[in-house]
């Protein structure tokens, strides 16, 4: 550790910090423009200059200057106030004074920071320039007049994201950022550059002129549309979410999140379930809550217990999985399932169906296999994460399955099960790195495990990671990759068939139940079944056009809700607004359901559920642990089942990135993003 | 300077000829294979010297044959001055110097000249033979005022011999590049007047100077006489 003064206090700092961050540990707020802590150090805004001895003398860009043993660093001298104060007004020079009409108003740095230096009239006769408006795509707004040229978004999209599509051309004062000729920016994470603008040149188009920040309720809360529950902050006014913004969170998103979580949410204003239904005459018919429980109760009562069934969905919370299950075990219904894919997880050790190296802990994997999975249309921020550590030149990575492109380069070793059970014996570079790996890891994704011959297939990648010791004393690789924010929980709570009770993909098939309980679920084939379908859930998507009666449920901002995401963290998710029109939280609703079937649920409150939750599963009371962070030794024998594993290649389940939930299907924003993203890969095909 | 796009108006397609193509594959074989991205100025100087501007299709071309982003090649075409990106005079495209050395003795009546003979700056003349833009300085100060018309300079202008230069290109000549003053390079246009004093180059004049930090002369020791 070396020592330098900041202000005339000594401060520790490890050897390579630059003196903005010596100055950050010694409490000093330094403003910047173009330096970030996760992109690269530009050093072309100069707002950041502070004083420095020995050295020259004159102000330095404190971001870019190596702190050494012995300096001295002043944040508050004259002449460093003099020097911030001439930066601030040479960018001032070019900016407009648009603040009222500019959505960045009130979370903007450079209003922020111009208030702490800025003058207060300009000394500049002289036009402005004006700088033509970019097209971006259906997310990013830009005003580029306002643009300070930071290279932030630049920066971003290049080293983070992977897909470098925008640039700044031409030079000096004509600089712009641009895309190439206008392309809409198809990055899975092309809306953090909104976040990461300092100014207000891009900014949300979806939001644009919708609020001020200081109107917006703040409601700090967790993702459901993918497996890894991103820390997410829900901004509403009155009883609309109007956006989404990430949390910082080192161990899952860093403060990064996809454009499906940012933007898919105008889908929870559409499409809405907002009271009760019953199919009457083949027709359904808006009803009351009192009318839609006497339907579903008269039908489960005459109704056989194995000839009833349950399929849960991918974005419920673990209380209505709760209280499902309580439920239906209660009527002695066997046909439960959460697994609406039919994945091949659920038996065994509960290290089986999780992702044990955990989000941030696979940063330490030195080799990486990949099985039929797309992370970065499964979970792109995860994918950042590879592609960080690809940078670093830290980690090997080999794909089984699709060949597609995943911002990083990676060793194609074959499409399907074959591959991947010969791979022990194969001899090619890959395979000696893996063997040779101090940390391996085995990402196994859902287009390996979710088909027919699941199990076999898991079984074979257990084989294979029990051969290159994956799962070894303080090291455990073995890492299942889920793509529904639900899964994990039903998998916990046992939420599968019980002995004798059907699987999802057997409940489907014609004349197997008389009733469905379709909890959510909306990706499974609903329709093929004759049964009597109920479904609790809130968007009028493939589960609510086929059922026959209809419970209008709360989506994911509208209640208090534990998700437990693919590494088994289990994280607790907040009410934003209230569920819309008659609907209610899913709980209530299957508790006062539970009423009518006389079968009376044990908990009136929420917390009393949760009691009941965390006494019968423990896992779920350690709020925000991810069991993979104290590596456990598993059995990896257990894994898997029985079968012949066919050779069709993995698929990802993700096909259209930006419609892979009942939310994001009705999301208009969504819609436009998946044209872009399908207009783009026939451009690219032709 | 002015904002920088490209040309509105654009070929369906761009490839290099065989020519062009083998000095690109040499400018590539100069790098190391990771870093062939270094090869772009050259492959886009090369992609102008063929077409005489630089295309959109051949910034896509150079950004295939260097697997780089286009965005990246874009950035730096739009970056140098020195790349067209809108076609230009194909028999003279003449750059006239602006600059304030040019300017006193006499730019802006080049500038009247071109703009009667070929017609407004950034445009290409009717019949698609002329155009002209005035840059900044292009170092050849002592001749001034000058222009470069396609890779050569012609220099000590006057609105006569401009005219006549672009009239010889006109009628299909190569007007001879240099000074059109008679002069041979940058040497006095007429009698010499400083630095005439012979001393300063018989070596009179030249002060004894002592060259710091030299290493020492090894000295001559006797040889000890024997015992």
């Amino acid at each position: 550790m070396a020592i330098a003064k900041v202000n005339g206090v000594e401060v520790e700092f490890e050897p390579g910090m630059t003196v903005l961050q010596v100055a950050e540990l010694a409490g000093e707020e330094i403003p910047r423009f173009c330096y970030h802590e996760r992109l690269s150090i530009a050093g072309n805004c100069r707002m950041c200059l502070v004083e420095v001895k020995p050295g020259p003398p004159k102000p330095q860009a404190s971001c870019a200057l190596p702190a050494a043993e012995g300096q001295e660093i002043f944040t508050n001298t004259p002449m460093v106030k003099k020097a911030r104060e001439g930066v601030m007004e040479f960018l001032l020079i070019n900016h407009p004074l648009d603040c009222p009409i500019c959505d960045q108003g009130g979370e903007c740095d450079l209003q922020d920071q111009a208030v702490g230096y800025g003058r207060d009239d300009s000394r500049y006769d002289e036009n402005k320039r004006a700088v033509e408006e970019k097209a971006m795509g259906p997310l990013i707004k830009t005003v580029m007049t306002r643009c300070i040229q930071c290279t932030r978004c630049v920066r971003f999209i290049t080293e983070v994201a992977g897909s470098p599509e925008i640039g700044l051309i031409s030079r000096g004062e004509d600089v712009e950022i641009t895309t190439y000729l206008g392309a809409a920016v198809t990055s899975e994470l092309s809306a953090n550059v909104i976040d990461l603008c300092p100014v207000g040149a891009l900014t949300s188009k979806p939001y644009a002129f919708e609020a001020r920040p200081w109107e917006l309720k703040k409601t700090e809360s967790i993702d459901v549309m993918d497996a890894l529950g991103s820390s997410i902050r829900v901004d509403g006014r009155a009883n609309a979410v109007l956006r989404v913004l990430p949390r910082i969170n080192e161990d899952v998103n860093e403060e990064w999140i996809s454009d499906k979580t940012r933007y898919a949410v105008d889908g929870l204003q559409r499409q809405r379930l907002d009271r009760p239904y019953v199919r009457v005459d083949g027709k359904l018919k808006p009803a009351t809550w009192a009318e839609a429980f006497a339907a579903v109760s008269a039908k489960i009562k005459a109704t056989a217990p194995e000839r009833i069934g349950v399929i849960a969905g991918d974005l419920q919370d673990a209380e209505s999985l709760k209280a499902t299950k309580d439920l239906f075990t209660a009527l002695g219904v066997k046909n439960l399932d959460a697994r609406q894919d039919g994945v091949a997880l659920g038996a065994g050790p509960r290290e089986s169906w999780l992702f044990n190296s955990t989000i941030a802990g696979i940063e330490d994997a030195d080799v990486v296999l990949f099985v039929g999975t797309n992370p970065r249309l499964e979970a792109p921020v995860l994918n950042a994460r590879f592609r960080k550590q690809w940078i670093a030149g830290k980690t090997r990575f080999g794909v089984i399955g699709e060949q597609a492109d995943l911002t990083f380069d990676y060793d194609y070793l074959g499409a399907g099960a074959k591959t991947l059970s010969g791979l022990a014996k194969a001899k090619n570079d890959f395979v000696a790195a893996f063997k040779a790996a101090e940390r391996p890891a085995i990402i196994i994704g859902q287009g390996a495990i979710a088909r027919a011959d699941g199990a076999a297939i898991l079984k074979a990648a257990a084989g294979l990671a029990k051969t290159f010791k994956v799962v070894r004393e303080g090291w455990n690789g073995w890492n299942v990759l889920h793509t529904a924010a639900a899964r994990v929980a039903g998998l916990d709570l046992g939420f599968v068939p019980a002995e004798g009770g059907l699987a999802a993909g057997d409940m489907l098939k014609p004349g197997a139940l008389d009733v469905l309980f379709l909890l959510g679920a909306d990706e499974c084939e609903s329709a093929a079944s004759d049964a009597f379908k109920i479904y609790l859930g809130t968007h009028g998507d493939a589960g609510a056009h086929k059922a026959d009666v209809i419970l209008p449920g709360a989506a994911y901002t509208e209640k208090n809700g534990l998700y437990v995401n693919t590494e088994g963290r289990v994280q607790m998710g907040k009410r934003a607004v209230f569920p819309k029109g008659e609907a209610k939280e899913d709980w209530s609703i299957l508790r006062a359901l539970s009423e009518t079937l006389g079968h009376k649920l044990p908990y009136d409150s929420l917390d009393q559920l949760r009691a009941k939750l965390f006494a019968d599963h423990p896992t779920f009371g350690q709020i925000d642990f991810a069991p993979g962070s104290v590596p456990t030794v598993f059995d990896l024998a257990a894994v898997g089942g029985e079968g012949e594993a066919t050779d069709a290649p993995f698929e990802s389940p993700v096909k259209a990135f930006h419609l892979t939930n009942p939310i994001a299907r009705a999301s208009v924003t969504m819609a436009e993003c998946a044209a872009n993203v399908s207009a783009a890969s026939k451009i690219a095909a032709e | 300077m002015s904002v920088r796009r490209l040309a509105k108006e654009q070929p369906e397609s761009f490839a290099f000829s065989k020519e062009s193509q083998a000095k690109a594959d040499w400018w590539k074989a100069k790098y190391p294979a990771a870093r062939k991205q270094s090869a772009v100025i050259p492959m886009l100087w090369l992609a102008q010297k063929q077409e005489g501007w630089v295309q959109e299709p051949a910034i896509q071309e150079i950004a295939r044959q260097l697997e780089m982003p286009v965005i990246r090649v874009l950035e730096v075409a739009t970056f140098y001055v020195m790349f067209q990106l809108a076609p230009v005079g194909k028999t003279a495209f003449v750059q006239l110097c602006g600059t304030t050395p040019c300017q006193l003795r006499g730019a802006l009546d080049l500038r009247s000249v071109l703009e009667k003979k070929i017609g407004p700056a950034h445009s290409v003349s009717a019949d698609g033979k002329f155009s002209w833009e005035e840059v900044e300085c292009l170092g050849a100060c002592c001749n001034a005022p000058m222009a470069a018309i396609n890779d050569y300079y012609y220099e000590d202008l006057t609105p006569e011999s401009l005219a006549q230069i672009l009239d010889d290109f006109a009628a299909g000549k190569a007007p001879q590049p240099g000074s059109y003053e008679g002069r041979k390079s940058s040497e006095p246009k007429d009698k010499i007047q400083t630095l005439t004093d012979p001393k300063l180059y018989d070596g009179s004049a030249a002060k004894k100077i002592k060259i710091p930090n030299l290493p020492e002369k090894p000295k001559k020791t006797k040889a000890e006489p024997a015992a």
